[in-house]
Protein backbone atom coordinates (compact mmCIF):
# COMPACT_ATOMS: atom_id res chain seq x y z
CA UNK A 1 0.00 0.00 0.00
CA UNK A 2 2.73 2.48 0.99
CA UNK A 3 4.73 1.30 -2.00
CA UNK A 4 1.75 1.83 -4.29
CA UNK A 5 1.35 5.42 -3.11
CA UNK A 6 5.06 6.04 -3.60
CA UNK A 7 5.00 4.56 -7.11
CA UNK A 8 1.90 6.51 -8.14
CA UNK A 9 3.46 9.73 -6.81
CA UNK A 10 6.74 8.88 -8.52
CA UNK A 11 5.16 8.46 -11.93
CA UNK A 12 3.07 11.60 -11.49
CA UNK A 13 6.39 13.38 -10.83
CA UNK A 14 7.90 11.59 -13.84
CA UNK A 15 5.19 13.01 -16.11
CA UNK A 16 5.97 16.45 -14.67
CA UNK A 17 9.75 16.07 -14.96
CA UNK A 18 9.54 14.87 -18.57
CA UNK A 19 7.46 17.96 -19.35
CA UNK A 20 10.42 20.07 -18.22
CA UNK A 21 12.76 18.43 -20.73
CA UNK A 22 13.32 21.03 -23.46
CA UNK A 23 11.21 20.19 -26.49
CA UNK A 24 12.94 18.82 -29.57
CA UNK A 25 11.91 19.63 -33.10
CA UNK A 26 11.28 16.85 -35.60
CA UNK A 27 12.75 17.00 -39.09
CA UNK A 28 9.72 18.73 -40.54
CA UNK A 29 9.44 21.46 -37.92
CA UNK A 30 6.97 19.98 -35.45
CA UNK A 31 7.97 20.47 -31.81
CA UNK A 32 7.46 17.48 -29.53
CA UNK A 33 7.69 17.30 -25.77
CA UNK A 34 8.43 14.25 -23.67
CA UNK A 35 5.37 14.72 -21.45
CA UNK A 36 3.16 12.08 -23.05
CA UNK A 37 6.09 9.67 -22.79
CA UNK A 38 5.53 9.92 -19.04
CA UNK A 39 1.84 9.15 -19.48
CA UNK A 40 2.65 6.11 -21.65
CA UNK A 41 5.26 4.92 -19.14
CA UNK A 42 2.87 5.32 -16.21
CA UNK A 43 0.29 3.09 -17.89
CA UNK A 44 2.81 0.61 -19.27
CA UNK A 45 4.80 0.18 -16.04
CA UNK A 46 2.14 0.55 -13.34
CA UNK A 47 -0.85 -0.95 -15.16
CA UNK A 48 -4.31 0.49 -15.71
CA UNK A 49 -5.49 1.54 -12.27
CA UNK A 50 -2.26 2.86 -10.78
CA UNK A 51 -1.21 4.39 -14.11
CA UNK A 52 -4.48 6.31 -14.33
CA UNK A 53 -4.05 7.34 -10.70
CA UNK A 54 -0.58 8.73 -11.46
CA UNK A 55 -1.80 10.71 -14.48
CA UNK A 56 -4.84 11.90 -12.53
CA UNK A 57 -2.67 13.02 -9.64
CA UNK A 58 -0.47 14.94 -12.07
CA UNK A 59 -3.54 16.60 -13.54
CA UNK A 60 -4.82 17.53 -10.09
CA UNK A 61 -1.53 19.30 -9.36
CA UNK A 62 -1.80 21.17 -12.66
CA UNK A 63 -5.34 22.23 -11.73
CA UNK A 64 -4.05 23.42 -8.35
CA UNK A 65 -1.85 25.89 -10.20
CA UNK A 66 1.56 24.21 -10.42
CA UNK A 67 3.24 24.97 -13.77
CA UNK A 68 3.93 21.33 -14.64
CA UNK A 69 2.54 21.00 -18.16
CA UNK A 70 5.14 21.20 -20.94
CA UNK A 71 6.17 24.82 -21.47
CA UNK A 72 5.52 25.73 -17.83
CA UNK A 73 1.75 25.86 -18.20
CA UNK A 74 -0.69 25.09 -15.44
CA UNK A 75 -3.71 26.35 -13.59
CA UNK A 76 -7.38 26.13 -14.36
CA UNK A 77 -6.94 27.81 -17.76
CA UNK A 78 -5.53 24.54 -19.07
CA UNK A 79 -8.94 22.90 -18.72
CA UNK A 80 -10.77 25.40 -20.93
CA UNK A 81 -7.98 25.89 -23.46
CA UNK A 82 -8.04 24.19 -26.90
CA UNK A 83 -5.71 21.44 -25.65
CA UNK A 84 -7.96 20.58 -22.69
CA UNK A 85 -8.98 17.30 -24.32
CA UNK A 86 -5.38 16.12 -24.34
CA UNK A 87 -4.79 17.11 -20.72
CA UNK A 88 -8.02 15.51 -19.51
CA UNK A 89 -7.22 12.50 -21.68
CA UNK A 90 -3.95 11.75 -19.82
CA UNK A 91 -5.53 9.51 -17.13
CA UNK A 92 -7.71 7.77 -19.72
CA UNK A 93 -4.68 7.21 -21.96
CA UNK A 94 -2.65 5.77 -19.09
CA UNK A 95 -5.61 3.55 -18.15
CA UNK A 96 -6.01 2.31 -21.73
CA UNK A 97 -2.27 1.63 -22.01
CA UNK A 98 -2.37 -0.32 -18.76
CA UNK A 99 -5.49 -2.22 -19.81
CA UNK A 100 -3.73 -3.24 -23.01
CA UNK A 101 -0.59 -4.56 -21.32
CA UNK A 102 -2.62 -6.34 -18.65
CA UNK A 103 -4.95 -8.16 -21.00
CA UNK A 104 -3.08 -8.67 -24.26
CA UNK A 105 -0.38 -11.15 -23.31
CA UNK A 106 2.58 -11.10 -25.64
CA UNK A 107 5.79 -12.98 -25.11
CA UNK A 108 7.79 -9.76 -25.18
CA UNK A 109 6.90 -7.24 -22.47
CA UNK A 110 8.45 -4.48 -24.57
CA UNK A 111 6.25 -5.22 -27.57
CA UNK A 112 3.15 -5.29 -25.35
CA UNK A 113 4.15 -1.96 -23.80
CA UNK A 114 4.91 -0.37 -27.18
CA UNK A 115 1.61 -1.47 -28.68
CA UNK A 116 -0.19 -0.50 -25.49
CA UNK A 117 1.36 2.96 -25.72
CA UNK A 118 0.19 3.26 -29.33
CA UNK A 119 -3.32 2.24 -28.26
CA UNK A 120 -3.60 4.34 -25.10
CA UNK A 121 -1.17 7.19 -25.73
CA UNK A 122 -2.05 7.74 -29.39
CA UNK A 123 -5.41 6.23 -30.45
CA UNK A 124 -7.34 6.98 -27.24
CA UNK A 125 -5.52 10.22 -26.42
CA UNK A 126 -5.94 11.68 -29.91
CA UNK A 127 -9.66 10.86 -29.98
CA UNK A 128 -10.13 12.74 -26.70
CA UNK A 129 -7.73 15.51 -27.70
CA UNK A 130 -9.41 16.06 -31.06
CA UNK A 131 -12.82 16.02 -29.35
CA UNK A 132 -11.66 18.76 -26.94
CA UNK A 133 -10.20 20.79 -29.79
CA UNK A 134 -13.43 20.38 -31.78
CA UNK A 135 -15.53 21.66 -28.87
CA UNK A 136 -13.36 24.68 -27.99
CA UNK A 137 -12.64 25.73 -31.59
CA UNK A 138 -16.16 24.85 -32.78
CA UNK A 139 -14.94 22.58 -35.57
CA UNK A 140 -15.90 19.09 -36.68
CA UNK A 141 -14.00 16.12 -35.25
CA UNK A 142 -12.34 15.40 -38.61
CA UNK A 143 -11.20 19.03 -38.99
CA UNK A 144 -9.83 19.05 -35.45
CA UNK A 145 -8.01 15.81 -36.14
CA UNK A 146 -6.19 17.25 -39.17
CA UNK A 147 -4.83 20.01 -36.91
CA UNK A 148 -3.17 17.54 -34.54
CA UNK A 149 -2.20 14.77 -36.95
CA UNK A 150 1.29 16.31 -37.46
CA UNK A 151 2.17 15.34 -33.89
CA UNK A 152 1.53 11.62 -34.43
CA UNK A 153 5.04 10.74 -35.74
CA UNK A 154 6.56 12.17 -32.56
CA UNK A 155 4.18 10.14 -30.46
CA UNK A 156 4.98 6.96 -32.40
CA UNK A 157 8.61 7.63 -31.50
CA UNK A 158 7.62 7.93 -27.83
CA UNK A 159 5.64 4.69 -27.99
CA UNK A 160 8.76 3.01 -29.38
CA UNK A 161 10.85 4.41 -26.53
CA UNK A 162 8.22 3.18 -24.04
CA UNK A 163 8.50 -0.30 -25.54
CA UNK A 164 12.30 -0.32 -25.32
CA UNK A 165 12.30 0.97 -21.74
CA UNK A 166 9.75 -1.59 -20.57
CA UNK A 167 11.68 -4.34 -22.35
CA UNK A 168 14.80 -3.30 -20.43
CA UNK A 169 12.85 -2.99 -17.17
CA UNK A 170 11.44 -6.50 -17.62
CA UNK A 171 15.01 -7.77 -17.87
CA UNK A 172 16.71 -5.83 -15.06
CA UNK A 173 13.86 -5.08 -12.67
CA UNK A 174 10.99 -7.49 -13.39
CA UNK A 175 9.43 -7.05 -9.95
CA UNK A 176 8.28 -3.57 -11.01
CA UNK A 177 6.05 -4.85 -13.79
CA UNK A 178 3.20 -6.42 -11.81
CA UNK A 179 1.27 -7.24 -14.98
CA UNK A 180 4.19 -9.12 -16.52
CA UNK A 181 4.85 -11.50 -13.65
CA UNK A 182 2.13 -14.10 -13.05
CA UNK A 183 0.50 -16.38 -15.56
CA UNK A 184 -2.30 -14.98 -17.70
CA UNK A 185 -5.62 -14.87 -15.86
CA UNK A 186 -8.92 -16.16 -17.18
CA UNK A 187 -10.26 -14.23 -20.12
CA UNK A 188 -6.88 -12.90 -21.20
CA UNK A 189 -5.92 -12.86 -24.80
CA UNK A 190 -2.86 -14.97 -25.42
CA UNK A 191 -0.87 -14.33 -28.56
CA UNK B 1 8.34 24.63 -6.36
CA UNK B 2 6.72 27.80 -7.60
CA UNK B 3 2.96 27.92 -7.97
CA UNK B 4 1.28 30.12 -10.56
CA UNK B 5 -0.39 32.14 -7.80
CA UNK B 6 0.45 35.82 -8.30
CA UNK B 7 2.72 37.36 -5.68
CA UNK B 8 0.87 40.65 -6.24
CA UNK B 9 -1.67 40.69 -3.42
CA UNK B 10 -5.11 41.55 -4.83
CA UNK B 11 -8.48 41.89 -3.17
CA UNK B 12 -9.53 38.68 -4.92
CA UNK B 13 -6.86 36.75 -2.95
CA UNK B 14 -9.10 37.09 0.10
CA UNK B 15 -12.30 35.84 -1.56
CA UNK B 16 -13.24 32.23 -0.77
CA UNK B 17 -11.82 29.78 -3.34
CA UNK B 18 -15.15 27.99 -3.68
CA UNK B 19 -16.94 31.20 -4.70
CA UNK B 20 -14.31 32.00 -7.34
CA UNK B 21 -14.48 28.48 -8.75
CA UNK B 22 -18.29 28.55 -8.82
CA UNK B 23 -18.30 31.92 -10.59
CA UNK B 24 -15.79 30.57 -13.12
CA UNK B 25 -18.03 27.57 -13.87
CA UNK B 26 -21.11 29.80 -14.28
CA UNK B 27 -19.30 32.30 -16.53
CA UNK B 28 -17.83 29.54 -18.72
CA UNK B 29 -21.19 27.82 -19.16
CA UNK B 30 -22.86 31.15 -19.88
CA UNK B 31 -20.36 32.07 -22.60
CA UNK B 32 -20.84 28.69 -24.27
CA UNK B 33 -24.62 29.16 -24.26
CA UNK B 34 -24.77 32.67 -25.73
CA UNK B 35 -24.02 33.50 -29.35
CA UNK B 36 -24.23 37.26 -28.93
CA UNK B 37 -21.13 39.12 -30.05
CA UNK B 38 -21.88 42.05 -27.73
CA UNK B 39 -21.87 39.76 -24.67
CA UNK B 40 -18.56 38.19 -25.73
CA UNK B 41 -16.87 41.56 -26.28
CA UNK B 42 -18.24 42.84 -22.97
CA UNK B 43 -17.00 39.72 -21.17
CA UNK B 44 -13.50 40.06 -22.61
CA UNK B 45 -13.34 43.76 -21.71
CA UNK B 46 -14.54 42.96 -18.19
CA UNK B 47 -11.85 40.28 -17.76
CA UNK B 48 -9.18 42.65 -19.09
CA UNK B 49 -10.36 45.28 -16.62
CA UNK B 50 -10.03 42.71 -13.81
CA UNK B 51 -6.47 42.00 -14.96
CA UNK B 52 -5.60 45.69 -15.15
CA UNK B 53 -7.08 46.63 -11.77
CA UNK B 54 -4.25 45.29 -9.53
CA UNK B 55 -1.58 47.14 -11.52
CA UNK B 56 1.00 46.65 -14.27
CA UNK B 57 2.99 43.73 -12.85
CA UNK B 58 -0.17 41.66 -12.47
CA UNK B 59 -1.40 42.59 -15.96
CA UNK B 60 1.92 41.63 -17.56
CA UNK B 61 2.06 38.27 -15.76
CA UNK B 62 -1.53 37.59 -16.84
CA UNK B 63 -0.88 38.44 -20.48
CA UNK B 64 2.25 36.27 -20.45
CA UNK B 65 0.26 33.21 -19.40
CA UNK B 66 -2.20 33.91 -22.21
CA UNK B 67 0.49 33.55 -24.87
CA UNK B 68 -0.15 29.80 -25.17
CA UNK B 69 -3.48 30.38 -26.92
CA UNK B 70 -1.93 32.65 -29.58
CA UNK B 71 -1.19 29.82 -32.07
CA UNK B 72 -4.84 28.77 -31.86
CA UNK B 73 -6.00 32.34 -32.39
CA UNK B 74 -3.86 32.48 -35.53
CA UNK B 75 -5.10 29.09 -36.81
CA UNK B 76 -8.74 30.03 -36.22
CA UNK B 77 -8.48 33.43 -37.91
CA UNK B 78 -6.69 32.00 -40.96
CA UNK B 79 -9.18 29.11 -41.13
CA UNK B 80 -12.20 31.38 -41.02
CA UNK B 81 -10.68 33.92 -43.37
CA UNK B 82 -10.29 31.10 -45.91
CA UNK B 83 -13.83 29.80 -45.42
CA UNK B 84 -15.18 33.38 -45.42
CA UNK B 85 -16.87 33.20 -41.99
CA UNK B 86 -14.64 35.67 -40.20
CA UNK B 87 -17.45 36.81 -37.88
CA UNK B 88 -18.05 33.31 -36.54
CA UNK B 89 -14.28 32.84 -36.16
CA UNK B 90 -13.90 36.07 -34.24
CA UNK B 91 -16.64 34.95 -31.85
CA UNK B 92 -14.87 31.63 -31.16
CA UNK B 93 -11.56 33.45 -30.62
CA UNK B 94 -13.20 35.89 -28.21
CA UNK B 95 -14.80 33.08 -26.21
CA UNK B 96 -11.61 31.02 -26.09
CA UNK B 97 -9.42 33.92 -24.92
CA UNK B 98 -11.98 35.07 -22.34
CA UNK B 99 -12.43 31.58 -20.86
CA UNK B 100 -8.71 30.89 -20.56
CA UNK B 101 -8.06 34.37 -19.14
CA UNK B 102 -10.84 34.00 -16.58
CA UNK B 103 -9.63 30.56 -15.45
CA UNK B 104 -6.04 31.83 -15.19
CA UNK B 105 -7.34 34.70 -13.09
CA UNK B 106 -8.75 32.25 -10.52
CA UNK B 107 -5.42 30.41 -10.44
CA UNK B 108 -3.47 33.67 -10.05
CA UNK B 109 -5.55 34.85 -7.12
CA UNK B 110 -5.93 31.60 -5.17
CA UNK B 111 -3.16 30.08 -3.07
CA UNK B 112 -2.16 26.40 -3.24
CA UNK B 113 -3.21 25.79 0.36
CA UNK B 114 -6.70 27.17 -0.20
CA UNK B 115 -7.19 24.99 -3.27
CA UNK B 116 -6.01 21.89 -1.39
CA UNK B 117 -8.54 22.71 1.34
CA UNK B 118 -11.23 23.11 -1.31
CA UNK B 119 -10.33 19.72 -2.82
CA UNK B 120 -10.67 18.16 0.62
CA UNK B 121 -14.15 19.64 1.04
CA UNK B 122 -15.25 18.74 -2.50
CA UNK B 123 -14.08 15.14 -2.13
CA UNK B 124 -15.83 14.68 1.24
CA UNK B 125 -18.88 12.98 -0.35
CA UNK B 126 -16.58 10.55 -2.19
CA UNK B 127 -14.85 9.79 1.09
CA UNK B 128 -18.19 8.87 2.62
CA UNK B 129 -18.75 6.47 -0.28
CA UNK B 130 -15.56 4.70 0.79
CA UNK B 131 -13.05 6.12 -1.71
CA UNK B 132 -9.66 6.65 -0.05
CA UNK B 133 -9.41 10.34 -1.00
CA UNK B 134 -7.40 11.05 2.17
CA UNK B 135 -4.47 9.37 0.41
CA UNK B 136 -4.28 12.51 -1.76
CA UNK B 137 -2.98 14.41 1.25
CA UNK B 138 0.01 12.08 1.34
CA UNK B 139 0.44 11.80 -2.42
CA UNK B 140 0.32 15.53 -3.35
CA UNK B 141 3.36 16.55 -1.23
CA UNK B 142 5.19 13.45 -2.47
CA UNK B 143 4.77 14.53 -6.11
CA UNK B 144 5.81 18.08 -5.30
CA UNK B 145 8.96 16.73 -3.63
CA UNK B 146 9.72 14.04 -6.24
CA UNK B 147 9.60 16.36 -9.25
CA UNK B 148 12.69 18.48 -8.43
CA UNK B 149 14.50 15.33 -7.23
CA UNK B 150 13.89 13.67 -10.59
CA UNK B 151 15.00 16.78 -12.46
CA UNK B 152 18.21 16.92 -10.39
CA UNK B 153 18.85 13.21 -11.01
CA UNK B 154 18.34 13.69 -14.73
CA UNK B 155 20.83 16.59 -14.72
CA UNK B 156 23.38 14.44 -12.87
CA UNK B 157 23.00 11.66 -15.42
CA UNK B 158 23.31 14.11 -18.30
CA UNK B 159 26.51 15.53 -16.80
CA UNK B 160 27.95 12.04 -16.36
CA UNK B 161 27.09 11.31 -19.99
CA UNK B 162 28.64 14.54 -21.27
CA UNK B 163 31.82 13.82 -19.33
CA UNK B 164 32.21 10.61 -21.34
CA UNK B 165 30.73 11.30 -24.76
CA UNK B 166 30.47 14.06 -27.30
CA UNK B 167 27.06 12.90 -28.52
CA UNK B 168 23.86 14.22 -26.99
CA UNK B 169 22.41 11.99 -24.26
CA UNK B 170 18.77 12.16 -25.40
CA UNK B 171 16.32 9.44 -24.44
CA UNK B 172 19.04 6.96 -23.37
CA UNK B 173 19.04 8.58 -19.94
CA UNK B 174 15.44 7.65 -19.26
CA UNK B 175 16.18 4.02 -18.35
CA UNK B 176 18.81 4.77 -15.67
CA UNK B 177 16.62 7.65 -14.48
CA UNK B 178 13.61 5.33 -14.16
CA UNK B 179 15.67 2.68 -12.35
CA UNK B 180 17.06 5.19 -9.85
CA UNK B 181 13.63 6.71 -9.35
CA UNK B 182 12.00 3.31 -8.77
CA UNK B 183 14.61 2.57 -6.09
CA UNK B 184 13.86 5.97 -4.54
CA UNK B 185 10.15 5.22 -4.60
CA UNK B 186 10.69 1.86 -2.88
CA UNK B 187 12.72 3.59 -0.16
CA UNK B 188 10.02 6.23 0.28
CA UNK B 189 7.40 3.48 0.50
CA UNK B 190 9.39 1.73 3.22
CA UNK B 191 9.97 5.01 5.04
CA UNK B 192 6.24 5.76 4.94
CA UNK B 193 5.49 2.31 6.31
CA UNK B 194 8.07 2.67 9.08
CA UNK B 195 6.40 5.92 10.13
CA UNK B 196 2.93 4.43 10.42
CA UNK B 197 1.70 4.65 6.83
CA UNK B 198 -0.01 7.49 4.98
CA UNK B 199 -2.09 10.14 6.76
CA UNK B 200 -5.32 8.56 7.93
CA UNK B 201 -8.82 9.92 7.36
CA UNK B 202 -9.58 12.59 9.93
Amino acid sequence: MERNIAHVALFAAMIAALGLVPQITLGFGVPITAQTLGVMLAGAVLGARRGAAAAGLFLLLVALGLPLLAGGRGGLGVFVSPTAGFALGFPVAAFATGLFVEHVRLRSAGLAAGLGAVFGGIVVLYILGAAGLAIVLDKSLAEAFTLVAVFIPGDLLKAGITGMLVQALARVRPQTLAWHRGAAGAGDLRL
Amino acid sequence: MISLTSPVETRAHRWPAGVKLGALCLASTGLFLTGSAAVHVAALLLVLALYAAPGRVFLQAGLRSLRVVLPFVAILLVWHAVTGELRAGALIVLRMVTLVALANLVTMTTGLGELVDLIRRLTAPLRRLGLPTHLLETAIPLVIRFTPVLVARAENLAEAWRARSRRRPGWRLILPLTLQALDDADHVGEALRARGGPLGPQ
